[in-house]
């Protein structure tokens, strides 16, 4: 027997210290809370009625579902996590859970959300979360992240998901709206993450991950914010005058539209020094307040549309 | 990854903070747990006693 060999038998097992907060922080929790709010619109804007109880049973569940994808992401990206400054204190890169402790937790919280989601609410809506599950974890992180630059573009379609499935879980059926809604995240994620990668193209140049920024460069990767930009406002403002949202909500995505389009311009035009750092940093974090404003709109107006007839 | 516990024999004595650790895991089980039983629970009351029972 080798000496390493030798080594392996000797080491004690590995016991976990793990706490309750290192496992809730493989949730993302930032990220869930988008998820939530995108979800409960999708619950929220959908016609008919379903009960509060399996109303929050469907969001619990689509939450679940999405920290446990984020869960199995982790285990399956710890090998370039610790390379990246922006995700070295993860708790996989920190030490304090093994990948496999977190890809059975993952898988855990997976298939307990989606046959809770099914057994209680719709089997429709279990389904299309157990599509959003595999989508994100096998289609994006296995086999989209590490290949190709478009990564970020074909893998936004699982975070676009949640509003449909919530939909679904209210309706047992799909329509338009809910269509509308994912469109409208999918165009939104380019120009997110893409300013992201710009102000960290060196983090993901070092672990590999071949973000727009690093493969074609940054000023190829500005033209891209800018088109998927315009593209975006047309597709948010659109279900106003295709009458599937009405006008607070049509002038509303007009006016965030012209200010994400007004970073989108100035990301293009300033492509070096301060400024431009500063207009990639100034976009991705307007980026946030837009969707959830976009998302929150349609909350009200469906908040303020059942709650008129009560005063009047 | 700390690993300071040390083999008593053939058996492993785990450190204080391991097993303060193994607890809070443990309680955090439970509660999903609970909460898992009583969401079913609270579905009967909701849909009926068949909640499960559905043409496939």
């Amino acid at each position: 027997m080798s000496v390493v060999d030798q080594k392996a038998v000797e080491l004690p097992p590995r016991i976990s210290e793990a706490g309750v907060a290192d496992y809730f922080a493989l949730l993302k929790p930032r990220v869930m809370s988008l998820v939530i709010f995108t979800a409960l619109v999708g619950l929220m804007i959908a016609p008919g009625h379903i009960h509060p109880v399996l109303g929050f049973i469907a969001i619990l569940c689509i939450a679940v579902g999405a920290g446990a994808s984020d869960a199995l992401n982790m285990a399956l990206e710890g090998d370039i996590d610790v390379l990246m400054s922006r995700t070295a204190n993860r708790p996989i890169p920190r030490g304090r859970i093994t990948r496999g402790e977190a890809m059975g937790f993952g898988l855990t919280l997976s298939f307990f959300s989606v046959m809770t989601l099914g057994a209680l609410v719709n089997w429709y809506a279990g389904g299309l979360l157990a599509f959003t599950i595999f989508f994100y974890v096998v289609i994006y992180t296995m086999g989209l992240k590490r290949r190709t630059a478009q990564n970020i573009v074909i893998g936004g379609a699982a975070g676009a998901l949640p509003p449909v499935v919530a939909w679904a879980a209210a309706t047992g059926s799909l329509s338009v709206e809910p269509l509308l809604l994912f469109l409208i995240i999918f165009f939104w994620t380019p120009p997110h993450f893409w300013a992201l990668a710009l102000f960290r193209s060196d983090d993901y140049a070092r672990a590999g991950v071949p973000m727009l920024p690093v493969v074609a460069g940054p000023d190829a990767t500005r033209l891209q914010i800018l088109l998927y930009t315009i593209v975006l406002v047309a597709i948010a403002a659109a279900p106003w005058p295709l009458g599937y949202f009405d006008w607070i909500y049509g002038v509303t995505s007009l006016i965030l539209g012209a200010g994400m389009l007004v970073l989108a311009i100035e990301v293009y035009r300033h492509r070096t020094g301060s400024q431009a750092l500063r207009a990639t940093r100034r976009l991705f974090a307007f980026s946030i307040l837009y969707l959830f404003a976009l998302f929150a709109v349609l909350l009200l107006d469906v908040v303020a549309k059942a709650v008129a007839p009560l005063i009047w | 990854m700390d690993s300071n516990h040390k083999p008593d024999g053939d058996r492993i004595v785990l450190t204080e903070a391991q097993k303060k650790r193994r607890r809070e895991r443990s309680i955090a089980i439970a509660c999903a747990l609970g909460v898992l039983v009583l969401l079913f629970f609270a579905v009967t009351f909701i849909k009926g006693p068949g909640v499960l029972v559905r043409p496939v």
